[in-house]
């Protein structure tokens, strides 16, 4: 029986003001990023926050367009939205505008549309059609593997634009993946492997290494019975490494510290076997064998880096992912986002009076930087409130998820989740100095048309999904 | 169903709150805890001086010095900044008018009344050291250093290229490019711009409200330090490009010398050619107006971008391509009475085999060549066998761009099956409409880059590296690019034996020889001479050549334009050339004065 119901007693109310807050604030934000003296008028076409208000404008009808759309829409046709979008990626590839030695626009007249922010949506409409499908069996390899095709194949696109911010973006729908099954080792394994692959192009291999081992010690004190145990460990460790390191030390004089810290890994993990069989140390085990997995997998991805790159397709990477350090060890776009977040205070300097971003030596100060903006002129207190609305709003977004009857409602609903958390996450993260500087905007906040249309896309299909909450798909 | 894993949204939830936490504890440690990032007072402000990287310096192949740099200052104002200066003291001390003061201050504003821009470019040092001790007095500005570019010696414009300032279409598409900046334009300035240019560095400053540094920020520790641009080897012998740059004086036309064993550019002259001094500093763009307007075209690279037609030098790759098919065999013998059908020659001995073919250049003979080519009853048209024909040439290098690092490299003329078909109809035409490819004319258009490069895989016998015009680049001791890459032609070591041994007697051999001008003492040069017709005025004259016959250490390509027989004017300075190349001193003093000596410019000027 199909029930109707009215759109707007139903749709989520506080989801909508956190949305309309941050979209505002966003833009006040960006006015304050390009404003000068020169310019002061809202409707400024020729400047970014002019421009932004028709895009806040038309996404507002958009996202009105949205919600009237039968929610049954999104699941029927949820594999040929996913499709169309594909195509777009793949069209993209060939048609699309080249922009800083990159191909992910297309240029209609006087707009630039982005297919990859819109993709996002596509792509979590077709992972809930298919897990709807499947119950939660993504234990078996024949659910796993689609799924991760799903998710995989825009990816791919994506990263040949290249565009590896927004290819960083589709990895988080593993999110939604746990949520419905996905081994925790896996995903575990699958977070670990992304973090050390930036870690290991980031930092010297060897603090990665050292690190990693000393991880492993750490964890194993949490998890075994005896501490005696762990520093039986440690001392084998050691002295399995004194031992290789005066050999090569007195005799080969050949290897490597990294190599000898390799090796002494290894046999020390021999050595130490009879104790882990004798005391059945199952999660020692694990985390050795953990340890030793990431420090051979940081070597490979270190050796393959190296060696199996040409020099400029090192480089192009290294600038397409913006890592590439300078001597001091310290990017030059990142000093400028952290000191002009800094500068802030507590409280701010206050709504345009910000004078490090005013600059325009933040790079990207409207989109990808916007956070700087806030962080100066708002000072901590304001930068709290920001990130006070996107865990509301995440956290939001979570109970809605989880009140759907359809499994298909909840699945997109992490879908949405995840997009936003990784943005926010990302974003703010490399602002502030702490994540390497992957280009992806904060949602609703940065300039652009595409990433705020793409955003409202996935958010207001999830809050037409909800309205519906009490029906079931199928 | 049953929602077997609705207890994981219990770690979304903490995989939404521990970032947000992570975040809220940095900016809470680098907006409240850390005072660094901080500034005092309210009105301070931060100067953000660019540090400029020195651009790498560019040797020759022997470690010589051939671009340098120099100082040069930039005046540098941040409008917003600017209150109550002295504008009458000012001017003074930079020797300008009130005019000019009001009208750089303008545009200046225009840009932006926040973010520096250039007041006045590359003042003099002198200029600089009095006005430096004034600087305090004028807020908002201040001196910003650059480098300029300086030569050794007034030689190898083409090869080198020249810096400039980025135009609005690179700062648009290149992140790394700010208005102001310095960018290679052709030459190895443009090839190997990324490895020249180094990495820009910031000093960050505190300004006061009145724009007086107060000193450095946070002691410098958040300064970064400009990187220096890479030095360059590059492959040219700087001693024989500057002969060769004087040999040409007052002709115009193009030499390229190549090393065969590596594919290295040894010389590389476009003339006329320009001081590339003159295209440095605050000189350069009325010079450069002054250069694109000159008729003769200095600024043209003829060397690879020139398509001249090769010629009777063409002839020595007909004779391999018939051996290779094997229409004809090395004894084959043709007559000449003068002359083949419409196509003349000039009086020789007659009959020729191949070897004394090459030696006088009778057109005849490799007319039946090749007719035979083309007619040869292993394919089933004349266009199959065209089509077998134009494969070779593309092996040797011919009617395709050879990928060398030079910028601008042009591919030539080499038409396709297509192109004559559709100009006579398929199957309409025969070997003998297209006879005058035999001899090098008609539609082939070869640049002196792809000639040299023909001559080296002759010298070769059969294969040839890229050829490029940088060695070394930073530390290493690589050639990048992949530019060693070696490219063999499918003709056998052997045939090239026979007409190698054509280009030997056409310098050292006896009666009918056609370039004895270029025989050397003690060293077997061999050369074949080309006459290209030019519809525009007087046939241009070419001479290919390598040295010695054995290990050959130089392979020449030498275009006069407008000058007339190959053996008159391109034979002597290729001879020349390799005699300095290879000996270091020049043996024949006549020749050599009858050369420099030698004005063909006038020609050129009548058209």
């Amino acid at each position: 029986m199909e029930r109707r119901v009215n759109i707007w007693r139903a749709v989520d109310k506080i989801t909508i003001v956190i949305f309309l807050l941050l979209v505002i604030l966003g833009w006040l934000n960006i006015y304050a990023a390009v404003y000068n003296e020169e310019h002061t008028k809202i409707f400024d076409f020729s400047q970014r926050y002019g421009k932004q208000m028709v895009w806040i404008i038309t996404t507002l009808i958009f996202a009105v367009a949205l919600l009237y759309i039968d929610n049954r829409f999104y699941f029927f046709f949820a594999y040929i939205i996913y499709g169309f979008f594909i195509l777009l990626l793949f069209a993209v590839l060939i048609f699309g505008k080249e922009v800083y030695s990159t191909r992910a626009w297309f240029e209609i007249g006087p707009v630039s549309i982005q297919p990859s922010e819109f993709a996002k949506a596509g792509t979590a409409l077709a992972i809930a059609r298919y897990l709807n499908s499947k119950g939660q069996e993504l234990t078996r390899l024949s659910v796993l593997l689609p799924a991760t095709g799903i998710i995989l194949l825009p990816a791919l696109l994506i990263a040949m634009q290249p565009d590896m911010g927004t290819t960083v973006v589709y990895l988080s729908f593993f999110i939604v993946l746990f949520r419905e099954g996905l081994s925790p080792y896996v995903f575990v394994t699958g977070i670990l492997m992304i973090v050390l692959f930036f870690f290991t192009l980031l930092f010297n291999q060897l603090y990665v290494v050292s690190g990693l081992i000393a991880a492993g010690f750490l964890l194993s004190f949490t998890v075994a019975r005896s501490f005696k145990t762990v520093l039986k460990g440690m001392f084998i460790f050691l002295l399995v490494g004194g031992i290789i390191y005066s050999v090569n030390h007195f005799l080969l004089k050949s290897l490597n510290i990294n190599v000898i810290l390799i090796l002494s890994l290894i046999f020390s993990g021999i050595a130490f076997l009879w104790h882990i069989y004798r005391y059945k140390a199952k999660g020692v085990l694990i985390i050795y064998l953990f340890v030793l997995g990431s420090v051979l997998y940081v070597n490979i991805v270190d050796y393959l880096y190296n060696n199996a790159l040409r020099p400029h397709q090192k480089e192009r990477i290294e600038i397409l992912l913006r890592i590439k350090s300078d001597p001091r060890g310290s990017g030059y776009n990142i000093n400028q986002s952290v000191i002009s977040i800094g500068s802030g205070g507590f409280l701010g300097k206050g709504f345009l009076r910000g004078t490090q971003t005013k600059f325009r030596f933040v790079p990207a100060q409207s989109t990808d930087f916007i956070f700087c903006t806030v962080g100066e002129e708002w000072g901590f207190v304001g930068a709290t409130v920001v990130i006070g609305l996107y865990v509301l709003l995440l956290l939001r977004l979570l109970f809605l998820a989880e009140r759907q009857r359809s499994a298909f409602s909840r699945i997109f609903g992490y879908g949405v989740i995840s997009v936003l958390l990784i943005h926010f996450f990302v974003n703010i993260g490399m602002a502030t100095g702490i994540l390497p500087v992957i280009g992806i905007p904060l949602p609703f906040f940065s300039y652009g048309g595409s990433s705020l249309w793409g955003f409202t896309l996935l958010l207001f299909i999830f809050l037409r999904l909800d309205v519906a909450r009490h029906e079931y798909l199928i | 169903m049953k929602d077997l894993y609705v207890n994981r949204r219990i770690i979304v939830a903490a995989l939404i709150i521990i970032p947000a936490v992570i975040l809220l504890a940095r900016l809470f440690q680098i907006q409240v805890v850390e005072t660094s990032y901080r500034i005092s007072a309210e009105n301070n402000v931060l100067r953000y001086v660019t540090q400029y990287p020195a651009r790498g310096l560019i040797y020759d192949r022997n470690r010589k010095l051939l671009v340098f740099n120099q100082p040069a200052y930039d005046l540098m104002v941040i409008p917003g900044q600017v209150s109550k200066i002295d504008t009458g003291e000012f001017c003074k001390s930079l020797n300008i008018t009130r005019e000019y003061f009001r009208e750089r201050m303008k545009a200046a504003a225009s840009y932006s009344k926040r973010v520096p821009s250039i007041f006045m470019k590359q003042i003099s040092s002198e200029i600089y050291a009095g006005f430096q001790e004034k600087l305090f007095m004028f807020p908002g500005f201040y001196v910003q250093t650059r480098t300029l570019r300086k030569y050794s010696k007034p030689i190898a414009a083409h090869v080198l290229g020249y810096v400039s300032e980025v135009d609005e279409n690179v700062i648009k598409n290149n992140p790394y490019y700010k208005p102001g900046d310095y960018i290679g334009k052709t030459g190895i300035e443009e090839a190997y711009e990324a490895e020249l240019r180094g990495k820009k560095g910031v000093k960050i400053f505190l300004v006061d409200v009145y724009g007086r540094v107060k000193g450095s920020y946070e002691e410098g520790r958040l300064d970064t330090a400009a990187v220096q641009g890479k030095d360059i080897v590059c492959t040219i012998d700087s001693d024989l490009q500057e002969y060769a740059e004087t040999l040409m004086k007052n002709k115009s036309g193009s030499i390229v010398a190549i090393e065969p064993a590596t594919g290295e550019i040894l010389t590389l002259v476009s003339s006329p050619t320009y001081d590339p001094s003159l295209l440095v500093g605050r000189v350069r763009s009325e010079n450069f107006a002054k250069l694109q307007a000159d008729t003769t075209m200095p600024i043209f690279n003829r060397a690879i971008m020139a398509s001249y037609p090769p010629g009777s030098t063409f002839k020595t790759v007909n004779g391999l391509i018939a051996l290779q098919e094997k229409v004809i065999s090395p004894s084959t013998i043709f007559g000449c009475n003068p002359g083949y059908l419409f196509v003349g020659c000039h009086i020789h001995e007659s009959p020729l085999d191949l070897v004394g073919a090459i030696k006088n250049s009778c057109n005849a003979y490799f007319c039946q060549v090749f007719r035979r080519i083309l007619e040869n009853p292993a394919y089933k048209s004349v266009s199959d066998a065209y089509e077998q024909w134009r494969n070779y040439l593309l092996q040797f290098g011919i009617g395709r761009s050879l990928g060398s690092d030079l910028v601008n490299e042009k591919s030539g003329i080499l038409p396709t099956v297509s192109f004559y078909d559709s100009r006579y109809g398929k199957g309409r035409w025969k070997a003998l409409t297209v006879i005058s490819l035999a001899i090098g004319q008609g539609e082939i258009g070869v640049s002196p880059l792809q000639m040299a490069n023909m001559t080296a895989a002759i010298a070769n016998r059969g294969f040839y590296y890229s050829p490029h015009i940088v060695r070394a680049i930073g530390d290493s001791m690589n050639v990048t690019r992949g530019l060693t890459e070696k490219h063999t032609i499918e003709i056998d070591t052997s045939n090239f034996e026979w007409i190698i041994k054509g280009m030997e007697e056409a310098v050292n051999g006896g009666t009918g020889a056609t370039a004895r001008i270029a025989a050397i003492d003690g060293i077997t040069v061999c050369g074949k001479t080309g006459t290209a017709q030019n519809p525009h005025g007087k046939d241009h004259s070419i001479f290919i050549a390598f040295a010695p016959k054995e290990k050959p250490q130089i392979a020449i390509a030498v275009y006069v334009e407008n000058a007339g027989f190959g053996a008159t004017y391109a034979a002597p300075v290729a001879r020349l050339l390799i005699e300095k190349y290879l000996k270091g001193t020049i043996t024949n003093k006549s020749l050599e004065d009858y050369i420099l000596n030698l004005n063909l410019m006038n020609g050129w000027r009548e058209e």
